[in-house]
């Protein structure tokens, strides 16, 4: 039943590598993974590869499978067509340790990063009730896997090296809208603290991790967008603004989130972060000025940018898998314009100093 | 000698090897001693095979039945252990493990619910009341994730207080450990090498904590990843200590074997719990048929009856398809050697038929889209092939059970998890593990901490022994005239699969024997191409020396045992012996040897044997107890 199949692995380590091309037997029902496998039995014993649990349970074996980031435990040989060659490289938003297998520990820094749990003080083990209905929001991201192909497809830090310091990605995002949502979690400011530290701002909502999830989760739609909603809602509600213009005090509620990065003479309205104006869809140079100037970010802000072309000037795959033309509206497919003002998703930072 | 002086040194309080469930807990439990703890993982932190458990933790917390208490769950432990287990564990587990899964609350954990608030528990095979607190079919993620956070939280507590985050407590990430270094009998350190760089590290410690897992990966079908090559066990017996129970693997009674993208993975225990049933090619749900005399009076007789259970528990006995999980691999071995199987060598487990396909996503939400996706099979409109695959192992690291310390010539080494040994007797129930790797977890971790504290002065590490652990790791690189280790593996999985499986004969176990003696010969001159940078022939090169020695175990044990019990079956002595079940078999190293020794199990406290029936007792005691259990009841009585 075997059929021997075109394979290009990309071998190497942070000196550099290439493509290598593989004839290998391929049996029905089998996923990229066993191939992989099959390969290290046979011509390539000391190919370098992460893999545990082979059930899309662990997410260990994430790599990108002709450009697109999958498990290869969950990339069936059967989706592809039986001439095709199937080209597999290591995640490219971090550095390769050696063939497929890359230094993924940026993720492991953010996760020690992001705030824990904060238990009740005043509940004893054993007495924690909660509704059903209130841990399934947590709950589906809870489902995370830790294969972080949403952190490396994320157009934020994706041949952004220099936006890694201060953005988090959206597997810290659930993480933190997880604990927001957690009926029991005593800390109020989750919101407030990826806004401010976590760099959630600068995501422009293109839902490319959604996309790639395994699990399904719904990252954007879900997670980042609710944490966006509120940190506006707070900091730049219309009423609040007008109430200050007229009395002159009531700053709009300020993140209480104390920074290791803003330590020193940052001041805390300078940390409130601020998003990428075009992310909002102003296409007001002005306001695209202020909400840069208004924002502390410790570094240049990075310009909005085209989608990256690949060498072939082509787009990255998962533009090109969508259903249509062009890229996909930041704002999600069910949004009609004009957006009702209390819907808007972007803040004036400098609004509320006025 | 320069080799190893420019080896990378630690100095740690405890050193934990391993890092799920068990290995987390122990550590947390260190660390919150006031210890600085090590955790090594030889997966990327988070990865560790707990994720793949499914079912839920059993805890007899009584949220869904309030007749549920420890000694109904010490009970159900005994009994799905064929009496076999040491009981002081099984005391200790069922106790304490309510309080281990309130704790995983206050780390941030998010059970199901019941209409009350409180955690749900759901039915499981051999639990008489429904006991799993559980995630979906995901508990085990929800377990190991909620340890990794809790570390972390620990992480920065300690970095607030110290300004590091390593201060108290490091996670090793893609660390293996290959020697355990010892100061005459006290344990001095440990010893491995960084996966990603292949450089050597070397642990400076005095309490050691095993936390490593199976031995799955010595079978051709397994559930288990390719970290389950019993390093633990192997380097317990390296180090003095002994090993019990080897001969004893649970084989899941339902892992799928086909397509072959899903060979081996499980299919979780509640898709039997929540209505599917199991059929042979003829389609009749023969598992009626092989109910055993001493469970007659707990299952149902009829399909009606069986499917009345679902609803209505307290007035029907359960499906037979809930049977404990050796009684089922049995079953399906049995039908699928009668000729009865599917063509890959399995049957069908059908919940396709019985439920709604909105149920069935809503209650195997996993499942649904791991065969989905892995292998585009629809589990709400076909049913599954399915087999028995290897899943665990009861046998390990013979332990006291209060402090999961190591019996035998070492001190300082401690075990907890799947590599310890005498918790789950002769056979394991379905969500007893997550429990007991919290249970026994915490307990090593703590009495790690407190042997640590105990020393005068820290054992040291002999220099000698680390160049020779340095040389033994390298020699495969060095020789390029060896055979491949995949081959070796692959043959070594021959081997044990066909040889040592799930029914055992006396000449086939012999027979194993002989080849694991020839293949000793040809492991011990594996050679690995390549470099030491992330190569992973190099690493199961160096595992293979652990799978071996703890197939050697399994192996002369299962010929030694001439009785069928639990996840031990010879076609040869089909029946339970009373006189076998007073014996524990012993293994342990003398010089490269194994070595077998019967030693006698510890007999049970009166006050709970007297949680049984004389009735059930009978089918597991020999005369000369139950006239004892008798004494002790008149006693009583008067």
């Amino acid at each position: 039943m075997g059929s021997k199949r075109q394979f290009r692995i990309w071998r190497g380590d942070e000196d550099g590598g290439d493509l290598q091309d593989y004839m290998v037997e391929v049996n029905e029902g089998e996923v990229v993974l066993d191939v992989i496998h099959r390969l290290q039995a046979t011509d390539a014993p000391d190919l370098a590869c992460r893999w545990n649990c082979k059930a899309g349970k662990c997410g260990s074996c994430s790599m990108e499978i002709n450009g697109k980031p999958r498990l290869a435990c969950m990339t069936r040989m059967s989706t592809f067509e039986p001439d095709e060659t199937v080209s597999v490289t290591p995640l490219r938003t971090f550095p390769v340790i050696r063939d497929l297998v890359t230094d993924v520990s940026f993720n492991y820094e953010k996760a020690r990063e992001t705030p824990a749990f904060a238990p009740p003080a005043d509940v004893p083990p054993g007495d924690y009730r909660m509704q059903q209905v209130d841990v399934e929001r947590s709950q589906e991201f809870r489902k995370c896997i830790e294969c972080f192909l949403c952190q490396n497809v994320c157009h934020v830090i994706r041949d952004h090296e220099e936006n890694k310091p201060a953005f988090s990605g959206p597997r810290f995002f659930i993480r933190a809208a997880e604990l927001d949502m957690h009926p029991l979690d005593t800390r109020t400011d989750r919101k407030e603290y990826a806004q401010a530290e976590m760099g959630l701002g600068y995501c422009n909502i293109t839902k490319c991790c959604t996309e790639v999830c395994p699990e399904h989760i719904k990252i954007t739609d879900n997670g980042i967008i609710p944490m966006k909603e509120r940190a506006v809602d707070r900091r730049y509600d219309p009423l609040v603004w007008l109430g200050s213009k007229i009395f002159r005090r009531g700053e709009t509620p300020q993140t209480s989130v104390t920074s290791a990065r803003a330590a020193g003479p940052a001041t805390p309205s300078t940390t409130r972060g601020g998003v990428h104006s075009h992310a909002g869809g102003s296409h007001d140079p002005q306001a695209e000025a202020q909400a840069q100037s208004g924002v502390n970010w410790h570094r240049e802000v990075p310009h909005p940018t085209a989608p990256a072309v690949d060498e072939r000037g082509k787009l990255p795959l998962t533009e090109l898998t969508f259903d249509r033309a062009a890229a996909p509206s930041p704002f999600g497919d069910d949004v009609t314009f004009p957006l009702p003002p209390e819907h808007l998703n972007f803040a004036h930072p400098e609004q509320d100093k006025h | 000698m320069t080799t190893t002086t420019r080896i990378e040194r630690h100095h740690y309080d405890v050193v934990v090897i391993g890092a799920g469930g068990a290995g987390l807990r122990a550590a947390i439990e260190a660390r919150l001693a006031g210890k600085k703890t090590a955790i090594i993982s030889k997966s990327l932190f988070g990865k560790a095979h707990t994720v793949m458990a499914e079912g839920g933790a059993a805890a007899a917390m009584g949220n869904v039945n309030p007749r549920d208490n420890w000694q109904v769950h010490f009970r159900d432990t005994m009994r799905g252990g064929k009496f076999l287990n040491n009981f002081r564990m099984a005391e200790l587990h069922a106790k304490e493990s309510p309080q281990r899964i309130w704790e995983l609350e206050t780390y941030g954990a998010l059970f199901d619910r019941t209409k009350t608030g409180k955690i749900s528990q759901r039915n499981f095979g051999g639990h008489e009341y429904p006991r799993l607190a559980h995630v979906g079919d995901r508990t085990g993620l929800e377990l190991i994730r909620t340890l990794q956070q809790k570390i972390v939280s620990l992480q920065q507590e300690d970095k607030r207080e110290f300004g590091s985050y390593d201060a108290r407590i490091r996670v090793f990430a893609e660390t293996t450990v290959t020697e355990l270094l010892l100061d005459g009998d006290r344990v001095a350190g440990a010893f491995g090498y960084y996966r990603e760089s292949g450089e050597f590290v070397l642990f400076e410690a005095p309490a050691v904590v095993l936390a490593t897992g199976g031995v799955g990966r010595s079978y051709k079908v397994t559930s288990n990843s390719w970290e389950y090559t019993g390093d633990g066990h192997a380097l317990a017996l390296r180090a003095g200590a002994n090993l019990i129970n080897m001969e004893f693997l649970q084989f899941h009674p339902t892992g799928m074997v086909w397509p072959p993208s899903v060979k081996g993975i499980l299919v979780t225990e509640s898709v039997r719990g929540d209505g599917g049933v199991l059929r042979n090619s003829e389609g009749k749900r023969f598992m009626f048929d092989y109910v055993p005399d001493v469970f007659r009076k707990q299952y149902a007789e009829t399909e009606e009856e069986a499917d009345r259970w679902y609803t209505d528990p307290d007035n029907n006995r359960r499906p037979p398809e809930l049977l404990p999980r050796d009684e089922v691999a049995r079953a399906i071995n049995s039908e699928v050697k009668a000729g009865r199987g599917t063509p890959a060598g399995g049957v069908f487990l059908d919940i396709a038929s019985r439920k709604s396909a909105d149920e069935i996503r809503r209650r195997l939400p996993s499942m649904y889209h791991q065969f989905k996706e892995l292998a585009d099979v629809d589990i709400t409109k076909e049913p599954m092939e399915v087999g028995p695959t290897c899943h665990y192992v009861m046998g390990g690291v013979e332990v006291e059970p209060d402090s999961g310390a190591a019996v035998g010539h070492v001190r300082g080494l401690f075990a907890a998890g799947e590599v310890s040994g005498g918790m789950h007797g002769s056979n394991r129930l379905g969500g007893n593990s997550l429990s007991d790797l919290l249970v026994f977890g915490k307990r090593a971790g703590g009495h790690a901490a407190s042997y640590a504290d105990s020393l005068p002065e820290r054992p040291k590490v002999a220099v000698q022994a680390v160049e020779a652990a340095v040389e033994t790791a390298l020699a495969p690189l060095q020789r390029d005239t060896g055979e491949s280790p995949y081959t070796l593996q692959q043959d070594l999985q021959a081997v044990m699969g066909d040889l040592v499986g799930i029914i055992r004969r006396e000449g086939e176990l012999a027979d194993a024997l002989v080849r694991l003696a020839e293949l000793r010969e040809r492991v011990a001159k594996v050679s690995a191409a390549g470099g030491r940078r992330y190569n992973p022939g190099w690493h199961l090169a160096l595992d293979l020396r652990n799978m071996l020695v703890v197939s050697e175990c399994t192996a002369k044990a299962a010929l030694e045992r001439r009785e069928s019990r639990g996840g031990h079956t010879r076609e040869d002595h089909p029946a339970m012996d009373p006189r076998w079940r007073q014996v524990n078999l012993v293994c342990s190293l003398e010089g490269d040897a194994v070595q077998l020794a019967r030693k006698p199990l510890p007999k049970m406290r009166p006050e709970l044997i007297a949680l049984f029936d004389r009735a059930e007792l009978a089918k597991y005691l020999t005369d000369e107890e139950l006239a004892e259990f008798d004494a002790l009841a008149e006693e009583a009585g008067n």
